[in-house]
C-alpha cells in the first residue's frame, strides 16, 4: 500500500492511543508495586514530582520498595489464592472443553443453511449483559429456587440445599459465562476441516468412532488451543462470578486483588498481585507462541 | 519521433528477488504492443510499473515526455484493465463506467454523455442498470473495457483479459479488442502467456524470460527470425537441429553432424568450427516418399513415429536413421493422407526455410 | 456430506437449553406478581411499574447508554485503523509490540487492565467519571472491533482498490468510495460488539468510575450482592429484550451480505 498519510495515520492513532491508555498504564502498576502504602491521597509513597528535577527522580528511586513482593512471598494466603485461581481455571477450562466440543462438533455438522442460525443462537446469550446471566443463575441456585424445586419434587433430596456459595456454583457460573468462548474457536476450526479427510479414513477401513480421535481432534486442535487459552487467562483473574456465587472461602485472585484494592487500601500490594498474575498468565501464551514458531520453522 | 512510452534500464526487486532487471523498451504512440513470456518472467510487474501500481528500484518510465517517477496511479494518463476486471460490486454498470469520469469532476451530462459512448462500443447499453453480479463473464469483461476507456486514457494497459473466457468466445474477443484499439487509436499495451494471442493482436511483441527482454519485434520477424533458442522454442512449435559450422560464405553456411549435412542462409555471425542451432518450424518441412535426385543436402530418412490430426493439418513425428526426432507439419490435402504411421519417408527443407541461432 | 444424526441434534438441544434456561428463568420470573420466586403469583408489570419509578436505576441507564455509545463510536474508528494497520501496513517498525497491546486486552483478567487505568488517572491526578469510563471502555473494546474488521479485511479483493485508484481516485477517496461500503458490515458489527461489551461491564467500570456516573452493572452489582431482586429481573428482561432485537435486525440486515461469519467473531 502506498506508503501515504494516510497509511501513517491509521498506525499512528491507535498506536498512540494504546500506548497512552494500555501501556503507560502497565507501567504505573509495576512502580506502584515497588512502593510503599501511606495514609494520604494518593495512598503510595513516593510520589513522582516531575517539577523536583534530578534530585526528585534520586529521592523517587531510593524511595522504591520490593517490600510488597516480600509480603506476598510471605503470606500463604495470597499463594493460596493463585494456586485456588489457577486450579478452578484448568477445572473449569476442561469442563467447557468436555461440554463445548459436542456443541461445536454438531454445529458443524449442522445443514449449512441452518449453522447461520445456530450460530446466532448459541451467541446470543453471550450478547446479553454478563452480570445478568450470572445473576440469573443466582435466581435457579437460592434456597428456595428452581434447582431445589425441581430436585425435591424429583425425590432426590428432602430438603433445599444450599448451593450457592459454593465451589460448585462458581465453576457452573464460570462454564456458563464462557460457554461462546470455547465453542466459537472450536466451530471454526470444526467447520474448516475436509469431510473427503474422513472419507479417506472409511475407505481405508477405519470406523466412525477411530476416526473422530485419530482424525478430527488432531486436526481440530489449533481450535482448542485457542478456545482453552481464550477461556483459561481470564478465568484465572475472574471476579465477579466468584463475588456473587462463591463464598469467601472461594478465595480467587481477582477478590483477593479486589480486596486489597477497595478493602484495604494497600495499593502497592494490589498492584504487586496484579503483576505477580500477569507474570504467571503470560507463560502459557509464551509457551504457545514458542512452539507454534518451531512448528512453523519445521514445516 | 519519440517513443510514446520509455522504460529505461528498469529495475524491480521484491526482497531477493529481481522480476525485471534492467529493461530499457519503447512503444510507440497508437501500437498494440504485447508484453509475452512464461510466469513470473517479470511481464505483470513491467505493466503494474507503468500502471503506478510499483515504483522502481533503478531506471525510470516516461510517458508522452514526461517522467512517472513518484507519481502516484490516480495521477497517470494510464489506465488498467484487471485480469478479475475488478467491478465495484456495489455500483451499477454505468456507476462503474461512469467513476473515473466523476474523479475528474466533469459535469453530470458530459459524464452521461461519455458513459453512453462508451456502453455502445462495447454494445452493452442495454446493461446500464444491471450490477455486477448480474452480468456473465464476457459481459463483464465488457464493463471493464469500458470504464478503462472512458478517461480516453494515452495508455491503456489490459492484465491477460482474456484467460478466464472459454476458447470460442476469446477468439471473437480477441478480434474485437484490436478492432477498438484500431479505432480509437489509443496505444494498448497487453501482458499474455498465451502466445497465439500476442501474435494475433500485435503490432509488436516483446518477449521476456526472468526478468530480461528476449525478443522485441513485430509477430512476423518473432516467429520467422527468433533472436534465440529459447524464443524460438517458446514461440511456437520448432524443431532445433544442432550441428557444427564447417564453411562460412558470403551467401551461405555449411554445417554437419553425423549424417547430415545443412547449407543454410546465414542470419548469425558464425565462425568454422562453431556450434549452433537451426530452428525450423515444422511446416517448412516436406515429407516426401523417397529422397528426391541429387539432395544430399537439408534432408534426411526416417519413420513416422505418431500422427496428430488437428482437423486443418496434421503433426508428424518422425524419427530419423541418425537419432533425430523431427516435427512436420502438412495442411491435411491428399499430401497429408497418403502417409501412414511406420512409413519411411525422407524429410527435406529449403536452405532459407530456417534460422541459424549461436545461443 | 454432513450427517447431523441424533446423537449431534442431542448435543445441541441440550446446549442450548443449557444456554437459555436461566434467561427463560429470569424472564418469567419478571413478570411473577409475588416477590418470592417459589410462589406464582400470577402474572403483572408491577415490578417494571417499580423499575420505572426507580430514579437511581434509570439515571444509571442512561449513563451506561450514553457511554457505550461513545465508546463503541470511538473504539470502531481506532478498531478499524487498527486492522487496516495490521493487514495492510507490512512490517512497520514497532508491529510486534503494537498487536500484542491489541490483542492482549481480549484474554487478560479485566481486574489487571480496570487497576492499572485507575492507577494512569491517579498518577496523571485526572477526575474520575464520566469520560475515564468512556476512555476505559474504548480501550477494551478497541480491539474486539479490529479482530473483527481485520478478519474481513484479510478476504477483501484488493484489485477493486487498485481499480478505484488507476481511475484517479487518491487513496482516502478510495477508502470511502470502495473499501468502506464495502466492508461495512464488520464495521458495523464491530460496532455492536464494543456497544454491548461497555453496556455489559462491570469491573473496569467500577475502577475508574467517579461521583455521577454509576453504570447500570455497577448499581445492579450492588443491588444483587444484597440477594435476589425483583426488579433487577425486569431490568435484565427489558436488556435480554433490546439485544435479541438488535441482534435479530442486524443478522436480517447482513443476512443478504453473507456476513454470519463477522456476527459470530471469527477468532
Amino acid at each position: 500500500m502506498q506508503k501515504g498519510w494516510l497509511s501513517r495515520i491509521s498506525i499512528l492513532a491507535p498506536y498512540a492511543w494504546l500506548a497512552a491508555f494500555f501501556l503507560a498504564p502497565f507501567l504505573i502498576v509495576v512502580k506502584i508495586s515497588l512502593s510503599q502504602s501511606a495514609i494520604a491521597q494518593p495512598p503510595y509513597l513516593p510520589v513522582f514530582d516531575p517539577r523536583a528535577g534530578w534530585d526528585g527522580l534520586r529521592d523517587f528511586l531510593g524511595g522504591l520498595s520490593p517490600d510488597s513482593y516480600a509480603s506476598i512471598a510471605a503470606d500463604p494466603l495470597y499463594l493460596w489464592s493463585y494456586l485456588k485461581s489457577l486450579m478452578i481455571a484448568g477445572v473449569s477450562t476442561a469442563l467447557l472443553l468436555l461440554i463445548g466440543y459436542p456443541v461445536a462438533y454438531a454445529l458443524a455438522r449442522a445443514p449449512r443453511r441452518l449453522q447461520g442460525v445456530l450460530v446466532l443462537l448459541v451467541v446470543l446469550p453471550f450478547w446479553t449483559s454478563f452480570l445478568i446471566r450470572v445473576y440469573a443463575w443466582m435466581n435457579i441456585l437460592q434456597h428456595d429456587g428452581l434447582l431445589n424445586q425441581a430436585l425435591i419434587a424429583l425425590r432426590l433430596i428432602d430438603q433445599p440445599v444450599s448451593w450457592l456459595a459454593t465451589d460448585y456454583a462458581v465453576y457452573l457460573g464460570i462454564v456458563y459465562s464462557y460457554f461462546p468462548f470455547m465453542v466459537l474457536p472450536l466451530y471454526a476450526a470444526l467447520e474448516r476441516l475436509d469431510p473427503s479427510l474422513l472419507e479417506a479414513a472409511a475407505d481405508l477401513g477405519c470406523p466412525p468412532w477411530r476416526a473422530f480421535f485419530t482424525v478430527t481432534v488432531p486436526l481440530s486442535l489449533p481450535g482448542i488451543v485457542a478456545g482453552a487459552l481464550l477461556c483459561f487467562i481470564p478465568i484465572t483473574g475472574e471476579f465477579v462470578i466468584p463475588d456473587l456465587l462463591g463464598s469467601s472461602t472461594t478465595s480467587m485472585i481477582g477478590q483477593t486483588l479486589w480486596l486489597e484494592f477497595f478493602g484495604n487500601r494497600d495499593w502497592p500490594v494490589a498492584s504487586a498481585l496484579a503483576v505477580v498474575l500477569l507474570a504467571l498468565l503470560v507463560t502459557p501464551i509464551v509457551m504457545v507462541r514458542q512452539r507454534e514458531a518451531r512448528q512453523l520453522e519445521q514445516a | 519521433m519519440a517513443a510514446l512510452v520509455s522504460f529505461e534500464r528498469i529495475t524491480k526487486r521484491f526482497g531477493d528477488f529481481t522480476a525485471v532487471d534492467g529493461v530499457s523498451l519503447d512503444i510507440e504512440d497508437g501500437e498494440f504492443f504485447a508484453l509475452l513470456g512464461p510466469s513470473g518472467c517479470g511481464k505483470t510487474t513491467l505493466l503494474r510499473l507503468l500502471a503506478g501500481f510499483e515504483q522502481p528500484n533503478e531506471g525510470r518510465v516516461i510517458l508522452g515526455g514526461t517522467d512517472l517517477t513518484g507519481v502516484p496511479p490516480y495521477r497517470r494518463p494510464v489506465n488498467m484493465m484487471f485480469q478479475s476486471y475488478a467491478l465495484f460490486p456495489h455500483m451499477t454498470v454505468a456507476g462503474n463506467v461512469a467513476f473515473g469520469l466523476k474523479q475528474d469532476g466533469l459535469p453530470r451530462p458530459e459524464i452521461a454523455a461519455r458513459v453512453e459512448e462508451m456502453l455502445a462500443l462495447v454494445q452493452l447499453s442495454h446493461l446500464a442498470a444491471r450490477k455486477p453480479d448480474q452480468l456473465s463473464g464476457g459481459q463483464r469483461q465488457r464493463v471493464a473495457l469500458a470504464r478503462s476507456l472512458a478517461k480516453r486514457p494515452k495508455v491503456l494497459l489490459l492484465d491477460e483479459p482474456l484467460a478466464a473466457l472459454d476458447r470460442k468466445l476469446r477468439e471473437e474477443t480477441r478480434f474485437e479488442l484490436k478492432a477498438v484499439q484500431q479505432k480509437l487509436k489509443t496505444t494498448f499495451v497487453i501482458v499474455t502467456h498465451d502466445q497465439d494471442e500476442a501474435m494475433t493482436v500485435a503490432d509488436r511483441i516483446a518477449v521476456m524470460d526472468r526478468g530480461r527482454l528476449a525478443q522485441v519485434g513485430a509477430p512476423a520477424e518473432v516467429y520467422q527470425r527468433p533472436a534465440s533458442r529459447w524464443v524460438a522454442g517458446f514461440v511456437g512449435d520448432v524443431n532445433l537441429i544442432e550441428a557444427r559450422v564447417s564453411e562460412v560464405y558470403p551467401s551461405f553456411v555449411t554445417l554437419a553432424r553425423e549424417g547430415l549435412k545443412l547449407r543454410v542462409t546465414p542470419s548469425a555471425a558464425l565462425a568454422p568450427g562453431a556450434s549452433a542451432a537451426l530452428a525450423l518450424r515444422p511446416e517448412k518441412v516436406e515429407i516426401a516418399h523417397a529422397q528426391p535426385e541429387g539432395s544430399a543436402e537439408n534432408g534426411a530418412a526416417g519413420v513416422v513415429a505418431e500422427i496428430g490430426y488437428l482437423g486443418a493439418m496434421s503433426l508428424f513425428r518422425i524419427e530419423l536413421d541418425i537419432g533425430l526426432a523431427l516435427k512436420a507439419a502438412v495442411m491435411n490435402g491428399t499430401a497429408a493422407r497418403a502417409i501412414h504411421v511406420k512409413d519411411r519417408v525422407w524429410v527435406s527443407w529449403a536452405a532459407d526455410a530456417g534460422v541459424l541461432l549461436a545461443e | 456430506m454432513r450427517r447431523f444424526g441424533p446423537l449431534n441434534l442431542t448435543a445441541l438441544a441440550l446446549g442450548l437449553a443449557f444456554l437459555y434456561l436461566p434467561i427463560a428463568v429470569l424472564v418469567v420470573n419478571s413478570f411473577n406478581d409475588s416477590r418470592l420466586v417459589t410462589l406464582w403469583g400470577g402474572a403483572s408489570l408491577r415490578w417494571y411499574r417499580a423499575l420505572a419509578e426507580d430514579a437511581a436505576m434509570l439515571e444509571a441507564a442512561s449513563v451506561s447508554l450514553r457511554v457505550a455509545f461513545l465508546s463503541a463510536s470511538a473504539a470502531t474508528v481506532l478498531g478499524t485503523l487498527a486492522a487496516l494497520a495490521l493487514t495492510r501496513g507490512g512490517r512497520f517498525r514497532g508491529r510486534l509490540l503494537f498487536s500484542g497491546m491489541i490483542y492482549a486486552p481480549l484474554v487478560m483478567p479485566e481486574v489487571i487492565t480496570g487497576l492499572s487505568l485507575l492507577l494512569l488517572f491517579v498518577a496523571f491526578e485526572i477526575d474520575r467519571g464520566f469520560w475515564t469510563v468512556t476512555i476505559a471502555h474504548t480501550t477494551l473494546t478497541l480491539c474486539f472491533v479490529t479482530v473483527v474488521v481485520q478478519s474481513r479485511l484479510v478476504t477483501f479483493d484488493r484489485s477493486l482498490e487498485e481499480a478505484a485508484m488507476d481511475l484517479g481516485c487518491p487513496p482516502l477517496r478510495t477508502f470511502f468510495s470502495v473499501t468502506l461500503p464495502l466492508i461495512w458490515p464488520a464495521v458495523a458489527s464491530g460496532w455492536m460488539l464494543a456497544f454491548a461489551l461497555s453496556l455489559d461491564d462491570l469491573v473496569i467500570a467500577s475502577f475508574v468510575t467517579g461521583p455521577g456516573a454509576t453504570t447500570l452493572p455497577i448499581r445492579i452489582y450492588s443491588e444483587v450482592r444484597l440477594g435476589v431482586k425483583p426488579e433487577i429481573n425486569a431490568i435484565c428482561t427489558i436488556m435480554i429484550a433490546l439485544v435479541a432485537v438488535g441482534l435479530i435486525a442486524a443478522s436480517l440486515l447482513t443476512k443478504r451480505k453473507g456476513a454470519q461469519a463477522s456476527l459470530g467473531v471469527r477468532l
